[in-house]
This record gives structure tokens, C-alpha cells and sequence, in this order.
């Protein structure tokens, strides 16, 4: 049988459509041109043209977080490459299965300073799970193949596959399937079977135990596992940032986030526990804080993809190496066979954890300057928009909120840059998320720091119809480092002010902004527009809708465990520490 | 700190060395020595690295270096059941006064003389670092005027192969 002979930029065509990539964001230049003539043709592939590079990138983690297929992002050679690092890194930190594809300078002129060129290989090595340099345009279906897969599978990640342009311009037999040879990578996904069983042998014997679950547990879509491991040990469990709506907020066994701005109950119990059951979580320092102190009486069952993660920050006293998927069935089946028609003995830990729960309900005070409550906004958002919703926070104080106010109940409901900390993340995901998951309403909830980067994008949400909602939560400050400098400057408020507030010169109008770009713009500055005004957003989808909520600039995120501290030392509110009951204190 | 050799099988591809050193930079680890070279096997390479670590920190370079695609293999060749050698070219001063001495030494060590002129000679020396810094010691007084040297390289006893089941 003879092969069909492709130009290098058809069989990238080619490749992406039989890989079953429908969606891809990006932006055309000079070394990438030879591709975008062909996939112009594409019939399978919708192409969506960005404003910017970065909007690209994260439009693809949004696409990929909100429906676990890998995202692709396209861009030119030098600044267009450069401006794919920003997403390409959050993508890293967070484990978001993303293709990066950009042009490089023809294989002749590598390495001679070439007009536009740069080494996006090297520059993304320490933030890509892997990255190819093409120069053959016989390389380029194998390649792209092996990019897809190492992207998808193990710990999903970012990878990025640079194409010279003269590999685009020849031509070579286009063979598929190709061969797909990487000795060096084989992930473990099934877990030991002794190691198993040693969990569940610790799980049965412990008497404060906690399902402590990351991220991982979106990505491996493990929920349904997760709730049946939650059923028969009857355990408490806390998501992290990574893991919200992995295991419903309206479970009565769900404490909530843990971390810095955890809720009292999630932190305490972690600290108290005497048995962590690490699910698809990293121990970041956000979560442990101190990590000397942090759950030091607990012994640690870590499960996770990638074996670097277990051992890492905490010993390991049970690691577990796998996919979850694969990893908790098998548990749930040994806890089955250990426990018999036995239940774990609960009851006590259930009565401190509850009380816990009562005395430190998540709450807020109204702002004192008389403005709109943030927190009251964001939960209204969550309350009226329901658990079928999409929500994309940027990064700072209305992310905290947004953690911590909308009620998830299903995986892949929020997305958020965790551990890269993304300001500018949330309106391009949102966009990536709505073009996955165009039947559920997305929203992207803002700071008026972080959507001035990337707010340009609302311009590519009009033209091709991608009716987002955006909730600008909006303080006219870098909020996040406001409270830093409120709680740790003396009050001194170095370079955080925004001027975006009605009281202010208002630099945008994020109203007019919002005209500007063919969007609704709706300003809401009392707590009696609220309803109407999400109702409205809702209700329009003829074009993306900007929603300018002017809330107290005071605000601030709480419980809260100071950077570097013990998470013993988490404060409800400022100044007010928890108090343990009598006989728990050590 | 203690010294640890590992050695990677790795898949001879471009950057593939930028690769395990960014890794090694990133992660705060000195590199006390680096040998590249082809195996038996085509397309594939060896890298034998020597570095002062603890043990936990050195589980976690182990680690973090095998999710790099292209490493094949690490494994850490413990000094009891590992052959070490290290190679040396060393240019030393001499004049007629010196060179016979410096000439016993050569001898004592059983290291080779491969170049001469009228003020200086290059030796070669093979061995382990121990016995290759004796040497230079002992030559040191005549005055070294260069150095270069391999690295370490490094290789399991007995008859297993790094490269058995992994690639065949």
C-alpha cells in the first residue's frame, strides 16, 4: 500500500485531526504560516484565532481542566513562542494535559539569531513534561503521536513540539498509525498489590483518620472511586484548592479546602488526624504550612501517579504508586475484605470534628465602608448559577472566596491556576472551558487586577460566539497583596491601588471596556442589583457578559494561617484563634 | 554530604544533556564529575555523574531524573560492587635536574609518559581518584602547568549489563 505524500504542515493537519483534536487556540506568524493554510481546509478542526499568545495557552488548560481531554494551543516562532510560556508553566504546576505547537526558523537558520527566533525548547524544558525540536517533515506524525500521549497519560502535563518551518514546507510520506517509540517512559498505573493491602490494614486500624484529596483525583476522574472509599471507611474528607468539587460540598463527611485559607475544621482535622489518606495531593506549602508541624502525629498513606511526589515534602509510611482510577477500586475492595461487617469506629472523632464545624462555620462581616460584601457576591454567583455551572477564578482574594463560597458538587466545575498562582488565568479559561463544555454556563470569576491582563480575549469570546460570563470582584486594588500589606506592612499600601472604583478615576470603565469589545457591560455597586444582575448574565447569550461588582476593598480572606506558620496557628478571623477543646491539647 | 555515583542509560538525543544538567542545577546539586559516552548499544548513551548528597535528597534526583523521557535507566553503583576509574592528562614542568625523578614517579604509579619536550612532559594516568590525586600530588612540586581529566566512570561488577532487559 503506498502512503499519501503530505506537505510537513498537512501532515500536522493531518496528525492533529486522526489524534481527535476538534479544538485548537492560536495565533498565525511567520514560522508557522505553512500550517495555517491547510488548516484553514480542516473540517475537523475549529481553529480559534486569540488576541494574544498567553490566551491561547490558557484557553487551552481552560478546554482541557473542564473536560479531561488534552488542549492545544498553536503559535509562532520567538515572542510567539515566548508568550506560550507564561500558560505553559501554570499547565506544568497544575498537571493540565496541553499541546504546545509552534513554528521555529528553518533548521538552516537555527542557532544564527534568525529574525523571530528563539529556543522555546530550552526555555521550556524546566516547565514542560517533555518538548521535541522538528526538522524533518517525515518526524512530524510520530512526534506529534508521542507529544499527545506523554501529554495525556501518567502525570498528565504540558508538552511542546517545535516545528521548524522548512520541515513544514517539504514533503514525505505520510504514515499512520506511526511508530511511537519511548522506551523511557512507561507510568505505573496499577498499584502494588502488598502495598494496598497494607493501607487498608492501617485505614481499618486507625482512629482519626482523613481522605486528603488533590487534584490528582480530578485529573484520574476518580470521584465516583472517591465516594466509595468515603462510604466505607465513613471518613472525613477535605479537597484542596486542586480538588474542589472532586468529592461534593454537600456531603455531610466533605470538611472543605485545607491550606492557608482552609476552613477551621479541614486544617484541625489534618493536624489532629492520626492517619492521612493522600489521594492525588502534593503536600504543597499552601496546604501544610510549617511542614515540621504540620499533621505530625499522623502516619501517611500517599497515593499518586507520579512516585517523585511520595516522599518528597512528608515521609511516606504506606506509598502507593498508580493511577487512582486503578488504585481505589482495588483499595475499596480490600478495606471490604478487612473490615467485613465491621464499620470503623468513628464516633469520637465525628463529635470534635462537628463541633469544630459549629463553633467555625465559613462567614464574613460586612464591609465597613458600606460597599457590596465580596463574599456575598460570590455566593450568590455559585447559589444561582447551580452545580452544573463552570467557574474560572483568577488569582488573589476572589479566588479564596470563590473556593470557598460556590458550593462544587462535580469534578471538573472549578478551575483555578493553583500552584503557579496565574493572574490574567481566568477570562482565557473560561473561553478554552466554554468551547469544550458549550452547553454549561461558564463563568469567570475576576479580580480587577488579574482581568487587566488578559481581558483582550473578550474581543475572540464575541467574534466567534462564546458567550462567557464575567464577574469582575472588584476592590480597585491588588487585593490578595493588599491584605499582606493591611496585616504584615503596618497598613502601608505600596503600589496595590488600581484606581477601577467608582470613587476613584476609574482607569478602565470596565463597563465601557465592556461595550468596547461587543460584551454586555452591567455595573452593580448594592447588594439589591445582585440577583438581577446574575440573572441577566445568565439569561444572555448572544454575546459574552461583564458584570463590574464594586465591593469593599477591605475585605479579607479568612481563616487564614499566616505564610511559614504552623497550621496550629490558624486564625478564624484577624486576631481570633480557634480554641481547642480542653482535653485535645497535646 | 557523602558521594554518590549514579550512572543513566539515556537515548542519545539533542539537549539530552541540558536536560540532566538543568535537572541538577534546578534542584540545588553540585555535579562533582560528568562523563558522556556512547554504549554498546547504538543510539543510546551512558552518564556517569558523581554528586554530594544526602541520602533523601538523592532519592528525589533519582527520581526526578527518571521522568525525564529520554533516561532509560539510573541506578546508583554502590562502591563495594563497582569498578571506578578515572583518567587524567597532566602536562608537568621538568628540566634536566627534575626529570628523572619525575620519571620515577611515573613508574611508581604506573602512569605513562605520551608526550616529551625539552621542558616538559604530558603523563597519562588511569585509576581510581584516590590514586590519580596521590599522583598529582607527588607531581605537584615540579610544577603542573595543565590538567584535564574524564570524570569518573563507573561500572557494575560481575556479568549484568545496564543495558540488559531494558533494551532488549
Amino acid at each position: 500500500m503506498t502512503n499519501e505524500i503530505l506537505t510537513g504542515a498537512q501532515a500536522i493537519v493531518r496528525s492533529l485531526e486522526l489524534l481527535g483534536v476538534t479544538d485548537v487556540f492560536g495565533l498565525p506568524g511567520g514560522a508557522i504560516l505553512p500550517t495555517y493554510d491547510p488548516l484553514m481546509d480542516s473540517t475537523k478542526i475549529r481553529h480559534i484565532l486569540v488576541r494574544h499568545e498567553q490566551g491561547a495557552g490558557h484557553a487551552a488548560e481552560g478546554y482541557a481542566s473542564a473536560s479531561g481531554k488534552l488542549g492545544v494551543c498553536i503559535a509562532t516562532s520567538g515572542p510567539g513562542a515566548t508568550n506560550l510560556v507564561t500558560a505553559i508553566a501554570d499547565a506544568h504546576m497544575d498537571s493540565v494535559p496541553l499541546l504546545a505547537i509552534t513554528g521555529q526558523v528553518n533548521s538552516t537558520s537555527i542557532g544564527t539569531d534568525a529574525f523571530q527566533e528563539a529556543d522555546i525548547v530550552g526555555i521550556t524544558m524546566p516547565i514542560t513534561k517533555h518538548s521535541f525540536l522538528v526538522t524533518k517533515a517525515e518526524d512530524i506524525p510520530a512526534t506529534l503521536a508521542a507529544a499527545v500521549l506523554i501529554a495525556t497519560t501518567g502525570r498528565p502535563g504540558p508538552v511542546l513540539v517545535d516545528i521548524a518551518k522548512d520541515a513544514q514546507n517539504a514533503k514525505a510520506e505520510f504514515v499512520w498509525p506511526p511508530k511511537v517509540e519511548l522506551p523511557g517512559y512507561k507510568p505505573v498505573t496499577k498499584p502494588h498489590g502488598k502495598q494496598v493491602q497494607a493501607a487498608a490494614q492501617m485505614i481499618a486500624e486507625s482512629k482519626r483518620p482523613v481522605l486528603y484529596v488533590g487534584g490528582g483525583i480530578v485529573r484520574a476522574n476518580a470521584s465516583q472511586e472517591l465516594l466509595e472509599l468515603a462510604r466505607i471507611t465513613g471518613a472525613p474528607v477535605v479537597t484542596t484548592l486542586m480538588a474542589r468539587g472532586a468529592f461534593p460540598d454537600s456531603d455531610p463527611q466533605n470538611l472543605g479546602m485545607p491550606g492557608m485559607h482552609g476552613t477551621v475544621p479541614a486544617v484541625t482535622s489534618l493536624q489532629k488526624s492520626d492517619l492521612l489518606i493522600t489521594l492525588g495531593a502534593r503536600f504543597d506549602d499552601r496546604v501544610t504550612g510549617q511542614v515540621k508541624t504540620f499533621a505530625s502525629n499522623a502516619k501517611v498513606i500517599h497515593i499518586d501517579i507520579d512516585p517523585a511526589e511520595i516522599g518528597k515534602i512528608k515521609f511516606a509510611d504506606v506509598p502507593i504508586v498508580g493511577d487512582l482510577k486503578e488504585v481505589l477500586p482495588e483499595l475499596n475492595e480490600e478495606l471490604r475484605k478487612e473490615l467485613g461487617s465491621k464499620k470503623l469506629d468513628l464516633a469520637e472523632w465525628w463529635v470534635f470534628l462537628n463541633d469544630l464545624r459549629k463553633r467555625y462555620p465559613l462567614g464574613y462581616t460586612e464591609p465597613e465602608d458600606g460597599k457590596l460584601s465580596p463574599q456575598f457576591v460570590i455566593s450568590r454567583i455559585g447559589e444561582i448559577s447551580g452545580p452544573e455551572a463552570i467557574f474560572a477564578a483568577g488569582v488573589g482574594q476572589h479566588q479564596m472566596w470563590s473556593a470557598q463560597f460556590i458550593k462544587y458538587e462535580r469534578p471538573n466545575s472549578w478551575l483555578n491556576s493553583g500552584g503557579a498562582g496565574t493572574m490574567g488565568y481566568s477570562v482565557p479559561a473560561a473561553m478554552g472551558a466554554k468551547v469544550a463544555q458549550p452547553e454549561r454556563l461558564v463563568w469567570a470569576i475576576d479580580g480587577d487586577g488579574c482581568f487587566q491582563m488578559t481581558n483582550q480575549e473578550l474581543a475572540t469570546c464575541t467574534i466567534n460566539n462564546i458567550p462567557i460570563k464575567v464577574a469582575i470582584i472588584n476592590n480597585s486594588s491588588l487585593g490578595m497583596v493588599r491584605q499582606w500589606q493591611t496585616l504584615f506592612y503596618n497598613s502601608r499600601y505600596s503600589n496595590t491601588d488600581l484606581n477601577t472604583g467608582t470613587d476613584t478615576m476609574m482607569v478602565p470603565d470596565f463597563v465601557k471596556l465592556a461595550e468596547a469589545y461587543g460584551a454586555l457591560g452591567i455595573r452593580v455597586e448594592t447588594e439589591a442589583e445582585v440577583d438581577a444582575a446574575i440573572k441577566l448574565a445568565i439569561e444572555t447569550n448572544d454575546r459574552p457578559v461583564v458584570i463590574d461588582f464594586i465591593v469593599g476593598r477591605d475585605a479579607m480572606v479568612w481563616p487564614m494561617v499566616p505564610a511559614g506558620l504552623s497550621n496550629d496557628e490558624v486564625q478564624f478571623a484577624r486576631d481570633s484563634r480557634p480554641v481547642w477543646d480542653e482535653g485535645e491539647e497535646e | 554530604m557523602s558521594q554518590h555515583v549514579l550512572s543513566l542509560l539515556v537515548e542519545d538525543t539533542p539537549g539530552l544533556l541540558t536536560r540532566v544538567a538543568g535537572l541538577f542545577a534546578r534542584r540545588g546539586f553540585n555535579i562533582e564529575s560528568l562523563a558522556v559516552g556512547q554504549t554498546e548499544v547504538p543510539g543510546f548513551s551512558r552518564i556517569t555523574v558523581v554528586v554530594n548528597v544526602e541520602g533523601a535528597p538523592l532519592e528525589q534526583v533519582t527520581k526526578q531524573l527518571n521522568k525525564l523521557i529520554n533516561v532509560i535507566k539510573v541506578v546508583e553503583l554502590e562502591p563495594e560492587t563497582t569498578v571506578e576509574r578515572d583518567h587524567m592528562l597532566i602536562k608537568v614542568k621538568t628540566d634536566p635536574a627534575t626529570r628523572s625523578q619525575v620519571l620515577e614517579a611515573v613508574t611508581l604509579f604506573r602512569a605513562r609518559v605520551i608526550d616529551v619536550a625539552s621542558d616538559a612532559l604530558i603523563i597519562e594516568i588511569t585509576g581510581e581518584t584516590a590514586k590519580c590525586e596521590a599522583f598529582l600530588r607527588v607531581l605537584e612540586p615540579f610544577g603542573i602547568k595543565e590538567l584535564v581529566q574524564s570524570g569518573v566512570l563507573a561500572m557494575g561488577r560481575g556479568s549484568k549489563s545496564i543495558t540488559e532487559k531494558v533494551l532488549k
